[in-house]
């Protein structure tokens, strides 16, 4: 029975499927070339490249400010790396404060709405253009990015605002505007503004066509190729049916689900990684000599270096400033206890997961070796893969490697966290939306319709501007945030030495002794 | 010094068991303070959402409020009503956990509760907080049926 009624349908539908398809290819094509031409410009800003040279000044930007950062807090990242788990635990949280947002949860908050895509698809774009070497920029980009997380996630704490009736607002748009009015620098107010617009922008795009976009990849690498515009559609009413219509459940079930994706996909990636374990050395080996040398990548070390940091900064998004927003609702009397809380968040996402999937990636052999030469063979800019295949379905195809039922399971996998990023991002949209319009439901709908009329566009335009849209508008909030941060680390510092000093002489006790 | 009890209540009809078969031992005992505790289960390892985040201590509030004016209030209330000393405690957390803390806290003698009204697929692997309870309280306890 289950045979008789696709094949009917396909027997009655032939002719009339031949024509729709071809119109909803010609809508999709429509939607992309317009896409592309209005996000052009903007998206060559972003990443011009400094004069002379092929590495963009954004990728600069982040690396700098990162590095600067740790050696500015002294390494906080590894100083405060056992209190920051200690925190985590609730081992210095307060009893009394019991039903309010604990540091686990802010911490998984902030964790839902980066771990996803750009730690499956993210990394085998870095790796399958980069090479294995785009690996090691990737996790000490990873590293570093630790210490911005920790002053923008201090400053969302620090500067949030509490209404009368208990609900928190934080993130980068009040640090900017009241801690610049109480450093007495000008112009916080209109940073905020700036950044509150690209975070719409990035909301739009990392946050959401790209989830959007590449869900549809899985999607129909399942099904079969169909026109993008209906995944959008389906994506967009069950957004629309949470942020608009209410519906938590929806979102709720996705919340615990997603973590516990999570970690099937490092179980996944860790079997894969035992199994295959006399080729570890191998990988790691490549790793090293394609982050100095490239093996022949595209751009040569330099490419895989600019692989790496880009797409480590997109999946944990440290210096990005969503972060903060997350982060700010946690309840602690200590601010700077989040900013450790939150450090942990580039070390889980880039440097744990992250790496997870670039080594079963390059372990798996899909990316194409010359045995002559020991370099990867070269197809346009990326590496030449066994199936010809890209983004997610290159980390699809090597953990089917492993295991051949994995792609279903990441294809689940991929469409519940694309789920919960845009979940995540439409709340960081909102809030910056807000910050420039004002809260009221109407202004609140307004965002909320925009929000879902992306996700149609993300499913239906091709990988590549929609790639370039989403890394151009998340980094562009990443140029004004940091330029805050800067101004206001000294706040950061003189938080940071006063609660070392406080935990270090026992005035700051635990309330819970460790087992 | 007098005999300290406390009684779990879960807001259900069982709750009230407790409470009579509290009342009876009190009035055999003679001098004794009551303590009514009702615990909101809570974890502060759960997973949600920025939105839920955002609202939770305005959330929070509300649920002590509910609890105190639904299920403690009115059984501290008709306990001084019919001559016990007797107060309510609201909290966040672990049930199991948090009566037997706050028992040890006040020096309790004894914590009554009722058979739990909790069934289905999660107290069948889990147990109930009634049973965990009775295997890590550090002061007796007495499981009304």
């Amino acid at each position: 029975m289950k045979s008789i009624i696709p094949a009917t349908l396909a027997i009655l539908g032939t002719s009339s499927t031949v024509a729709l398809a071809q119109e909803a290819r010609t809508i999709d094509q429509a939607v992309n070339e317009t896409f592309a031409a209005f996000t052009g410009p903007f998206v060559s800003l972003i990443f011009a490249p400094f004069p002379g040279t092929d590495f963009p000044w954004i990728v600069m930007w982040l690396v700098v400010a990162a590095t600067f950062f740790t050696f500015y807090f002294g390494f906080i990242q590894i100083r405060a790396f056992g209190h920051s788990i200690q925190l985590v635990k609730g081992d210095y949280s307060d009893p009394d404060d019991a039903g309010e947002v604990s540091h686990f949860q802010a911490l998984a908050t902030a964790l839902s709405g980066t771990v996803g895509l750009g730690n499956i698809a993210g990394v085998a774009v870095a790796v399958g253009i980069g090479g294995p070497g785009a690996t090691f920029w990737m996790i000490l980009a990873g590293l570093l990015g630790m210490a911005s997380k920790f002053t923008e996630c201090t400053l969302g704490v620090k500067y949030r605002n509490e209404y009368p009736d208990g609900t928190v607002s934080g993130g980068p748009m009040y640090y900017m505007s009241k801690g610049f009015a109480e450093r007495g620098l000008p112009g916080g107010k209109f940073l905020a503004v700036v950044f509150a617009i690209f975070c719409i922008l990035g909301a739009l795009g990392g946050g959401n066509m790209f989830q959007a976009n590449q869900a549809h990849a899985q999607i129909s690498g399942i099904l079969g190729d169909y026109p993008g515009w209906i995944t959008g559609l389906i994506f967009a009413a069950v957004v629309f049916a949470v942020i608009v219509g209410g519906i938590k459940s929806i979102a709720s079930v996705t919340e615990k689900v997603v973590p516990f994706m999570g970690v099937l996909y490092v179980a996944a990636a860790l079997v894969i990684l035992l199994v295959n374990y006399d080729k570890i050395g191998w990988a790691f080996g490549q790793i090293f000599a394609g982050a100095f040398t490239g093996l022949g990548v595209a751009g040569g070390f330099v490419g895989a270096l600019i692989q790496g940091f880009k797409r480590a900064a997109f999946s944990n998004e440290a210096g990005v400033g969503s972060a903060a927003i997350a982060h700010s609702a946690v309840r602690t009397k200590e601010p700077i206890t989040e900013g450790f809380v939150s450090l942990l968040e580039p070390f889980i996402d880039t440097v744990v997961i992250c790496t997870m999937t670039a080594l079963v990636i390059t372990i798996s052999g899909q990316l194409m070796l010359d045995p002559e030469t020991g370099n990867y063979l070269i197809e346009g800019s990326s590496i030449k893969t066994v199936g010809g295949v890209s983004g997610v379905a290159l980390t699809s195809a090597a953990f089917a490697t492993g295991f051949s039922w994995f792609p279903y399971v990441l294809a689940i996998a991929v469409i519940l966290f694309a789920f919960s990023t845009m979940i995540s991002w439409s709340y960081y949209g909102l809030k910056a939306w807000t910050y420039l319009f004002g809260e009221g439901k109407t202004t609140e709908l307004v965002f909320k319709i925009i929000f879902c009329i992306f996700v149609v566009i993300g499913a239906a335009a091709s990988l590549g501007p929609v790639i370039d849209f989403s890394d151009a508008a998340i980094f562009a909030m990443a140029v004004i945030n940091i330029t805050a941060l800067y101004f206001l680390m000294p706040i950061v510092k003189r938080e940071m030495n006063s609660y070392l000093e406080r935990l270090k002489s026992g005035e700051i006790k635990k309330f819970k002794q460790s087992a | 010094m007098s005999t300290k009890i406390v009684i779990g209540l879960d807001g259900t009809d069982s709750g009230s068991r407790a409470v009579s078969y509290a009342k009876k031992l009190a009035t055999l005992i003679g001098s004794c303070e009551l303590i009514v505790v009702y615990v909101i289960e809570w974890s502060p390892y759960s997973f949600q959402t920025p939105e839920e985040n955002e609202q939770r201590h305005k959330r929070r509030e509300e649920e002590i409020t509910a609890a105190l004016e639904r299920v403690v209030n009115p059984a501290v209330k008709s306990l001084d009503a019919e001559g016990f000393t007797a107060r309510g405690v609201v909290k966040h957390g672990d049930v199991a956990d948090l009566l037997n803390k706050v028992a040890v806290e006040a020096g309790a003698d004894q914590i009554i509760v009722a058979r739990g009204s909790e069934g289905g697929f999660v107290s069948r692997v889990f147990g109930t907080s009634t049973a965990n309870l009775v295997m890590t309280a550090s002061v007796p306890v007495t499981v009304v049926g």
